[in-house]
């Protein structure tokens, strides 16, 4: 993942902070640039963190991700221009996954948009998109709905099996919110919007909290017992195993919700109207089948295949590119995710990931590749 | 980090190469080995070939990437360490021992002579950081 640290980008420029640089630091943390930021890539070691996180649990920066507040009556039929989830239908207290597309029908973004009441919308967006999805955003705004980016809050988030009863300690109201909820609560005296969620595949808490307290309570959350900082580099293999896309890897503005296998984000009632970008294109995928689909992929050796890798088919033509690769440390196993050609994307399909000039043998999964385990 | 023995020699690809006779043993530095982080996969040259110097030869992938292993000497591969296959962590735990790669008959022992000793080795390592 370091290598799609700012990929277009041939000047290198001074890297952005979080507010949690300097404890990152003071944490052993190896410091590396994604997405314009200094990051901490790893504590003690990628594999221990990610499998502590799925045996108790892990707090990650997430301070490089974009916050923004959509305020107005207007706001959610606003937005609902521009992505084909349903906001109008999203209740106060609740948190959606979305994407914003682009009239091909491909996916300009993925994000999070919560209700968080009072007419007002919290957005969480990519890091590496978030100047322009904010543009994209305020300019399709009509008078009245203003777009504010957040720049003076951290995020932190909270995943693993002993997440709820860690949160419960310092915020017994987020301990109760279900999964996807979103409230405004006060954790150890700092006033928080937490919600239900997250990008491991566990139960977990996403936190924005104000900058300037982000490292009080950063340092209160690994003070409990169960708690362990985790870098980015167990966040990839950790959503990796869960089967979710990284924005940039697995899903760009060349890729659609229907090849992504993410035509769940598309509202039902969003599915009567077509009127958001790119639905024509969408629609017609969606009827007529994709060419391509995103599947899970299992090499059969031991050979982890990288993200740019190219896939086979059994009679040696063109399958397609493993998009996100690597090694899962719950599983003991390389696993993968990329676009097939439709007619070799059924589980069980063998295929073959050229790795260093050899084919290796491999085969079509179901994902998640380890069962999420959300709250439900 | 262990302090590494004096009989070795380094290359500034991260490569440690211990001699005996013409047979020299590599391996990759407890350096390489703490920026790779775990190492979950090797892959080690056929018996038999022959290398270059500095031709990439064997593969060691951690869980975030994966990088090449560089033959520091020119040579024939004559022998490959299995047990790195079968348990990928020996190479973090013990870099420079039991974590070694493969084995080269070397064409020129004066070569060995010219790669970088410990103390050269670690001046690299400070311009690094």
């Amino acid at each position: 993942m370091i290598e799609n640290a700012l990929p277009d980008d041939p000047r290198p420029r001074p890297l952005k902070t979080t507010p949690l640089d300097s404890w990152h630091r003071a944490q052993g943390a190896r410091m590396v640039p994604f997405a314009g930021y200094a990051m901490p890539v790893q504590y003690q070691g990628v594999m221990a963190e990610h499998l502590h996180c799925r045996a108790r649990a892990a707090l990650f920066d997430v301070s490089h991700m974009g916050q923004a507040v959509l305020p107005g009556a207007a706001a959610a039929s606003a937005l609902e221009r521009l992505v084909p989830g349903d906001l109008l239908g999203l209740k106060p207290g609740r948190q959606r996954y979305t994407l914003l597309t682009n009239e091909a029908g491909g996916i300009i973004d993925d994000l999070m948009v919560a209700n968080i009441g009072e007419d007002r919308l919290f957005l969480v967006v990519n890091a590496s998109r978030k100047e322009g999805d904010f543009t994209h955003i305020a300019a399709n705004m009509p008078a009245g709905v203003r777009l504010r980016s957040i720049e003076n809050r951290a995020l932190l988030a909270l995943q693993g099996p002993a997440a709820a009863a860690v949160i419960a300690r310092i915020g017994p109201e987020a301990a109760r919110l279900p999964f996807m909820g979103v409230a405004a609560v006060t954790l150890v005296g700092i006033p928080c919007l937490v919600s239900r969620s997250g990008y491991t595949g566990e139960d977990g808490f996403e936190i924005s909290v104000p900058a300037d307290r982000a490292e009080a309570l950063a340092q209160r959350l690994v003070a409990e017992p169960e708690v362990a900082p985790a870098g980015l580099g167990a966040r990839d293999s950790l959503r990796l195993e869960g089967g979710l896309c990284l924005y940039g890897n697995d899903i760009d503005e060349l890729t659609t919700p229907v090849e992504a296998g993410l035509t769940w984000a598309i509202g039902s009632r969003r599915r009567l109207a077509w009127d958001f970008p790119g639905a024509v294109a969408i629609r017609d995928q969606m009827e007529h089948g994709a060419h391509r689909l995103r599947v899970g992929i299992r090499p059969d050796g031991r050979a982890p295949a990288r993200a740019q890798t190219d896939i086979v088919a059994g009679d040696g033509t063109a399958a397609g590119t493993i998009t996100s690769g690597g090694f899962s440390p719950t599983l003991s196993a390389p696993i993968a995710m990329g676009y097939v050609r439709k007619d070799l994307a059924a589980d069980g399909t063998p295929l073959h990931l050229v790795v260093r000039g050899k084919p290796l043998p491999a085969r079509v999964v179901p994902m998640p590749f380890v069962p999420h385990r959300y709250a439900r | 980090m262990a302090k590494p023995p004096s009989d070795l020699r380094y290359t500034k690809e991260h490569d440690w190469v211990r001699l005996d006779g013409d047979i020299a043993t590599v391996g990759i530095t407890d350096h390489a080995q703490e920026a790779l982080g775990d190492v979950v996969f090797v892959e080690l040259p056929e018996i038999g070939r022959d290398v270059a110097a500095d031709e990439a030869c064997a593969v060691v992938e951690s869980v975030k990437a994966a990088s090449d292993v560089y033959a520091p000497l020119a040579g024939k591969i004559v022998e490959t360490n299995q047990t790195i296959i079968d348990d990928p962590s020996l190479v973090n735990s013990d870099a420079e021992g039991e974590g070694w790669f493969f084995r080269i008959e070397i064409d020129d022992t004066e070569a060995f002579e010219a790669l970088l000793d410990e103390a050269a080795y670690s001046e690299y390592l400070e311009t690094l950081d």
